[in-house]
């Protein structure tokens, strides 16, 4: 224990003396109050900490106390359910001690210490292991199997593991000898230290992709498991409609949802929302697989800028069992925001709008924690997903943030306010987004979706983009002027957008569509192009095909539940039926 | 423990350093007392082992630095709170506003931080009950709902003032035994504004359950920065201990940010953008999510920050960082206004984040949400004819364009406007939604569900309009 004392206070940053022996990154108690910080900078005996709660109050000379330890996290059974602030403190157990309002100096561990779990042990002594060996395992949540593993640190032979029973997770599970004669005691739990990324076995290129239910992106911009995604658009654009859509519905094993310096009536929504709301796979309740970090924009904002890498070091850890993650970050502009107020006040040379010159790096360095990977300590495959959205100052893209973000990440969904303003949700522009990952999907899709359904997606990305230089010419000289078959690019350019894209997130059947509904809506579209086309080509003037019945049919495929899918299949049928009784009449005619 | 030192030795702009200090705590609450007795108020910014940095809320003029006696009260700032403050005017500071108040000091049941503390989000409670303002394009359209944060965004010149002076009189919640109150918080507005609203909050009775606190353009700047935060305590004070739905106008919110700027360049920070500071989003979040509903407790507050859009640039850093903070905007438009239309809301750019949940059976009326839906969908296709109109002239428009054209500019003068002293109410606004739409054909109803376009527009013999 470093003992020091107050020098400065200036908003979040108090600067502390005496402090000589203090490590960079340490975790500190700034007053009697107990206020949680982290040293950021040293300067001789002097010691710069950002502190992760309100400093009204505080005075120089009063006492600072180094801990030794970074700031960590920890991990074990009872993540899973829970609502975190930024520094994992549960907020429901706030409320308890403090009431509705966030008051200091609470120090709340951030498992439940008392809580007792059913373990079973997997692992037999004898066997060398290092870290990620899987020591045990525990029912966390009805969706969940929480895998106890070897801290990434330890190394040894086993000598002891704990007989099945129930215990809590200060019990001690496992013993490790680590060839030196020193007995290791592994509990259920452990601490690691939110800045340090966790180790993995090897990291390995996306595969698969993450089946959201969201048309637009599993169609057009898919993001790979393991992969990174941002989501920049000016305020109403739908962000957090975007995040929570793909929190709710996104194929992940485990979600891990960082509400970081936003709203706190959505973290509200999300709470509320979660425990009813079924995973379209079990059945269950969402919640069962979702851990909530909630640091509020009126938070401290310290804080905020630790939300997030408390959000990853979590995920990292479920990653490390074996199972597929998926991380919203909303919105890594705050994030930014905190770093640069940090910054300003410890009075560091700015770079561009202010922010520090390392923004880029940060930014880097916290997105290259996704990936799909090899876990260490036996033969399991893990992959956590990056999602983050970007609220750029007046929706300007060249905005700092966003630059170093798009420098990073595969996958731009890119929200446009004109569809915002169009009501067209979800709001992701289908001409200015892009998928790095498609090429890597492929095989995935060859095997599962059929050859046709890449190549088909092109074209339909093709049919959009021709629609948008038509759209100019029809703007000057009418739509009527255009070539028949000009006509019907426009004609299926729109079913594609109304039909397929635009998807309403707050109808009960619309919000999500499996990939082999997606699949049959596309090709209904498809068809009917290819169809119409046809006819156009032997002499039907299009205004006789753009009138047919079939038009209310696609709009209506989007409402028809998973379990009849057969029915939209059979407006294929309908479809050529109709088209062919128009070519019929007019060859009689 | 009172210590008093006169050892300042810099005083610059808002700011000012006092050396030799000891036990001084940062955010603590200063006494300044000039040479002719005059006493200022300011509070610590930053505090090192010998100096501390003043803001003074009264500004500097007068000050020096060999005779002020400044004094550090051992206390934050704060305000006393009691169910007395109804009806009455305070100051930036608290204390009662001449000329518009001059009865003694209010007896404070207690005194309250004025830097609150931020709401549990777990202990939030999601707003999902009606507020209705009497206006059809805010209740209609733009709905507000109780804890709910929604700012309107206006320019110079246009009518914010007397847009919200109409709503702190008109507003109310809806169902029995529910108490409704005002506070209202100027910041920087002229005189005539202040007087405008105190007159108007008098005369029709409004004032009886308002609390004010007032700012004017020629009171200290630095005063702003205190204002919105005393009126959000006394507004937390009615809502949560006194069970009262608390609505919170706000205004303007340039002046505040403006004044948040000058003590930022006072203390040669790094800027942000347009010479804000960075810290601009973090300290306009500490004034707006204070909005809100806590489970368990009856009371609500909810928001309407006004602010005035500089050039009506929406991207300006203040509306743009108020947007990412907010539940949505209501914004107002230069051309309605000249068209003559009040309120000149553009429906079409505004936005309630938080109307899904607060309409439809039981809280509005069942038909709203369809019909909120169809109104927004012709309005649309109604300023699409218009401009197809501009281009190839009225009467190259097909039958049905000018139809919406029609309808278009009848739900601009009819629904969209209405009169400074017209208080509608929500089955008014909704009937009124559906008497403008009859100037359409009934079959172009396509956001309407079929069984409630027949309750509400039944078919008689052949139908009217249909083909």
């Amino acid at each position: 224990m470093i003992k020091g004392t107050i020098d400065k206070i200036a908003g979040p940053l108090v600067v502390a003396d005496g402090m000589k022996e203090a490590r960079m990154y340490d975790l500190v108690y700034v007053s009697d109050y107990g206020l949680i910080g982290e040293i950021i900078e040293l300067k001789g005996e002097k010691a710069s900490i950002q502190v992760y709660e309100e400093t009204g109050g505080l005075k120089p000379g009063d006492p600072v106390t180094a801990t030794g330890k970074p700031l960590s996290v920890e991990l074990g059974p009872g993540l899973v359910t829970a609502i975190y602030d930024g520094i994992q403190r549960p907020l429901d157990e706030i409320r308890e001690q403090a009431g509705d309002w966030i008051t200091r100096g609470i120090s709340i561990r951030g498992l439940d210490h008392e809580k007792l779990w059913d373990w079973n042990p997997v692992a037999e002594p004898g066997l060398e292991v290092g870290g990620g060996e899987v020591l045990g395992e525990v029912p966390e949540t009805k969706l969940i199997t929480h895998r106890v593993m070897v801290p990434p640190d330890v190394k040894g032979t086993l000598t002891w593991v704990k007989e099945a029973g129930s215990c809590n997770i200060d019990t001690v599970v496992a013993k490790v000898n680590d060839g030196e004669g020193v007995e290791v005691q592994l509990k259920m739990y452990h601490n690691w230290p939110v800045r340090k990324p966790r180790p993995v076995a090897e990291k390995r290129a996306p595969e698969e992709p993450l089946i959201t239910g969201q048309r637009v992106v599993d169609a057009f911009f898919p993001l790979g498991k393991g992969g990174t995604a941002c989501v920049p658009g000016p305020f109403g654009s739908g962000k957090t409609v975007i995040q929570h859509q793909l929190a709710k519905w996104a194929d992940a094993e485990i979600v891990v949802y960082v509400g970081c310096g936003e709203r706190g009536n959505e973290m509200t929504d999300v709470l509320q929302e979660f425990p009813e709301l079924e995973d379209p796979k079990s059945g269950e309740p969402l919640i069962l697989r979702t851990v909530l970090v909630a640091n509020t924009s009126n938070m401290p904002v310290a804080a905020r800028e630790a939300s997030v890498y408390t959000g990853i070091t979590i995920g990292e850890y479920f990653r490390d069992m074996g199972y597929s993650v998926a991380l919203m970050a909303d919105s890594t502009s705050r994030w930014a925001e905190a770093m640069r107020e940090m910054s300003g006040r410890l009075e560091e040379m700015p770079g561009e709008e202010g922010y520090p010159a390392y923004l880029g790096t940060r930014i880097a360095e916290f997105y290259e924690r996704a990936g799909n990977v090899l876990c260490r300590g036996g033969d399991r495959s893990g992959a956590l997903t990056v999602v983050g959205a970007v609220s750029p100052a007046g929706g300007d893209l060249s905005d700092p943030v966003v630059q170093a973000t798009l420098r990073v990440v595969k996958v731009f969904w890119s929200l446009q306010a004109k569809l915002a303003y169009a009501r067209h949700f979800p709001a992701i522009g289908w001409l200015e987004s892009y998928s790095l990952y498609t090429d890597n999907l492929r095989e995935y899709y060859d095997e599962n979706l059929g050859e046709g359904w890449v190549s088909m997606m092109k074209e339909a990305i093709s049919l959009l983009q021709q629609e948008a230089n038509l759209q100019e010419i029809a703007r000057l000289v009418g739509a009527e002027s255009l070539s028949p078959e000009d006509q019907l690019i426009l004609y299926t350019s729109r079913s594609l957008r109304e039909d397929f894209l635009h998807q309403n997130a707050f109808h009960e059947v619309d919000t999500y569509a499996s990939i082999g509904k997606q699949k049959v809506m596309m090709e209904v579209i498809m068809n009917t192009h290819e169809e119409m086309r046809k006819a156009i080509r032997s002499g039907v003037p299009p205004r006789e095909l753009f009138d047919l019945p079939l038009k209310e049919e696609i709009t209506r495929m989007r409402y028809i539940p998973e379990d009849e899918i057969g029915s939209i299949e059979a407006i294929k049928g309908s479809v050529t039926s109709q088209v062919s009784r128009v070519i019929e009449s007019e060859q009689t005619a | 423990m009172i210590r008093e030192y006169t050892t300042t030795v810099e005083i610059s702009g808002p700011l000012m350093l006092v050396d030799r200090v000891e036990g001084v705590a940062y955010e603590e609450l200063v006494e300044i007392e000039l040479p002719g007795g005059e006493i200022r108020h300011g509070k610590v910014l930053e505090v090192d082992s010998r100096m501390a940095l003043v803001q003074l809320f009264e500004g500097s003029s007068g000050t020096d630095i060999t005779e002020s006696r400044v004094r550090f009260l051992g206390k934050q700032v704060e305000l006393g709170v009691s169910e007395e403050m109804l009806g009455r005017v305070f100051d930036g500071q608290g204390r009662p506003r001449a000329p518009f108040d001059t009865a003694p000091p209010v007896v404070p049941e207690r005194m309250e931080n004025i830097n609150g503390a931020p709401i549990n989000p777990y202990a939030r409670d999601y707003p999902a009950e009606f507020i209705q303002t009497g206006f059809s394009s805010i209740d209609g359209i733009n709905t507000l709902v109780r804890g709910q944060k929604l700012p309107v965004f206006s320019g110079n010149g246009l009518p914010h003032a007397a847009v919200a002076a109409q709503i702190a009189r008109q507003a109310r919640v809806l169902g029995e035994g529910e108490s409704f109150a005002v506070v209202f918080a100027a910041m920087g507005i002229t005189f005539e504004e202040a007087d405008y609203f105190i007159r108007d909050f008098r005369k029709t009775g409004a004032m009886d359950r308002a609390v004010v606190f007032m700012n004017l353009a020629d009171d200290p700047a630095i005063e702003r920065i205190s204002t919105p935060r005393m009126a959000l305590t006394a507004a937390e004070y009615l809502a949560y201990e006194k069970d009262m739905h608390i609505l919170v106008i706000l205004t303007d919110m340039t002046n505040y940010c403006d004044a948040l700027r000058e003590i930022s360049a006072a203390r040669k920070e790094v800027p942000g953008r347009r010479g804000y500071p960075g810290y601009l989003y973090t300290d306009l979040s500490t004034i707006y999510e204070r909005a809100g509903r806590i489970k368990g407790r009856k009371g609500s507050i909810t928001q309407i920050p006004i602010l005035t859009m500089p050039e009506d640039d929406k991207t300006h850093p203040i509306p743009d960082l108020t947007g990412y903070i907010t539940e949505g905007q209501l914004i107002l438009n230069r051309e309605l206004h000249k068209k003559g239309v009040y309120p000149p809301m553009d429906v079409m750019e505004s936005l309630s984040r938080l109307k899904d949940k607060g309409i439809g059976k039981g809280k509005t009326r069942e038909d709203h949400a369809d019909l909120f839906n169809q109104l927004m969908a012709a309005y649309s296709a109604g300023k699409d004819a218009r401009e197809l109109a501009v281009i190839l002239g009225a009467a190259a428009l097909s039958e049905i364009d000018q139809k919406y054209l029609r309808f278009a500019d009848e739900y601009e003068r009819r629904y969209i406007s209405q009169g400074g002293h017209e208080n509608r109410n929500i089955d008014e606004t909704l009937d009124l939604g559906w008497e403008l739409l009859k100037l359409l054909p009934r079959n172009e109803m396509k956001r309407i569900d079929p069984k409630r376009l027949d309750k509400y527009w039944p078919v008689k013999g052949g139908g009217e309009g249909d083909d």
